[in-house]
């Protein structure tokens, strides 16, 4: 298949979940993702044994809700990550996150294959431009998007002023912008 | 979809899709979110972020019997979810937090109502009800307050807020909003404090109406 050449792994897997409930697929996924889910959770500041629990709540989330994925509208890792977000908040604070509701389609786009290919691009892109960033700016990155932390926070955390960390966040996003158009 | 001109600012976009945001902010987020095509574009932005850094993200060992658990589970059953859509002039985020509840106003006088939706330490969110030519009674702020439109409109010193629009305010803010003449305008408030009102009578009612 001709697409298998195009998507990511990570999509391929997805799709195969979500179109054949896909168990060895789900398997690939599995071993790719949960270590990977694990270490994001635990610099989350959550306890190995609480960050399992969560990896493997996320992991049955995914495999649950992949009727949901649409890989015109989102990236197969970004979909991941919101779910992750979502689950680990819920679970620490027993409180649903509030979700927004979907928009039907843009009325002037049609869906199509040019769609996904675009948005695979941005997120190969995406992920070679944070392999490129400074270590001080992927951290500082990091903290913003994994952690359940305001700069502030970040600041008291790392013993950085605030100031320092504002620039460099700005300065990383400001390399992640030039591959992403729609981060304003 | 309503034209939308006043906008979540990005940061606290990416502050939402990474869940540092409190709940009740996050609650005005969200909804604003269900009217904002350009404001989800941006937060599929963030997430695209957060996606490529945990694909990238540094690897921790899971316990032996993660996978064999986990696979066992697949075919469980999983416990029904219940769904709360979008109804009426309130969006899915609104209905979440009603869980099924029907609306409670309680009357705050001169025809302004309110139902509060949530409160915790680092916030509230509530309904508002503001008849059409009505003033929300004049306030400034102490803290960061988000309101979002629902229905009708209001004005104030800043400009006009329609249906899917938010204002924010903070302690530099000293405005007087006024719903504009139409259908009464019903909003949906977020503060990280309580608000002070200008007139004696509301200050000394505010303990007792939580605003």
């Amino acid at each position: 298949m001709s697409k298998d050449k195009t998507y990511s792994e990570l999509t391929v897997w997805l799709l195969a979940v979500r179109d054949h409930r896909d168990r060895a697929a789900f398997g690939d996924m599995f071993d790719f993702l949960a270590p990977r889910l694990k270490g994001f959770i635990i610099r989350c500041g959550a306890r190995p044994a609480l960050a399992e629990e969560i990896v493997q709540d996320v992991m049955l989330t995914i495999w649950r809700k992949a009727a949901m994925f649409d890989p015109h509208k989102a990236q197969a890792s970004a979909w991941i990550y919101q779910i992750a977000r979502n689950r680990h908040i819920d679970i620490i604070r027993k409180e649903s996150r509030p979700v927004p509701d979907e928009l039907g389609e843009d009325p002037g786009a049609e869906p199509d294959a040019s769609q996904i290919l675009a948005l695979e691009q941005e997120a190969l892109h995406l992920k070679q431009a944070i392999q490129q960033l400074h270590p001080d700016q992927k951290e500082m990155i990091e903290k913003a998007y994994i952690g359940d932390l305001t700069h502030q926070e970040i600041s008291t955390q790392t013993g950085l002023p605030l100031g320092t960390v504002k620039s460099r966040i700005r300065l990383g996003l400001g390399r992640l912008r030039k591959e992403l158009k729609g981060l304003r | 979809m309503p034209a939308i001109t006043h906008h979540i600012p990005d940061p606290m976009i990416a502050a939402y899709a990474s869940g540092s945001l409190p709940h009740a902010y996050s609650m005005v987020v969200a909804s604003h979110l269900s009217y904002c095509r350009d404001c989800q574009a941006a937060l599929g932005a963030h997430q695209a972020v957060g996606g490529a850094l945990l694909e990238t993200s540094a690897c921790a060992a899971l316990t032996q019997d993660a996978k064999p658990k986990l696979m066992a589970q697949l075919d469980a059953p999983a416990a029904p979810e219940p769904v709360y859509d979008a109804a009426g002039i309130y969006p899915g985020p609104v209905m979440q937090s009603l869980k099924g509840r029907p609306l409670r106003w309680k009357t705050l006088g001169m025809g302004v109502k309110q139902d509060i939706l949530f409160e915790d330490a680092a916030g509230s969110a509530r309904l508002l009800y503001i008849p059409a030519g009505q003033a929300v009674p004049d306030h400034s702020h102490n803290g960061l307050e988000l309101t979002l439109v629902l229905q009708g409109s209001f004005s104030d010193e800043t400009g006009r807020f329609g249906v899917g629009d938010v204002e924010i305010g903070d302690e530099d803010l000293d405005h007087t909003p006024v719903a504009d003449p139409g259908d009464p305008c019903i909003c949906l408030a977020a503060t990280d404090a309580p608000l002070r009102f200008k007139a004696l009578m509301p200050r000394l009612l505010q303990p007792l109406f939580r605003i």
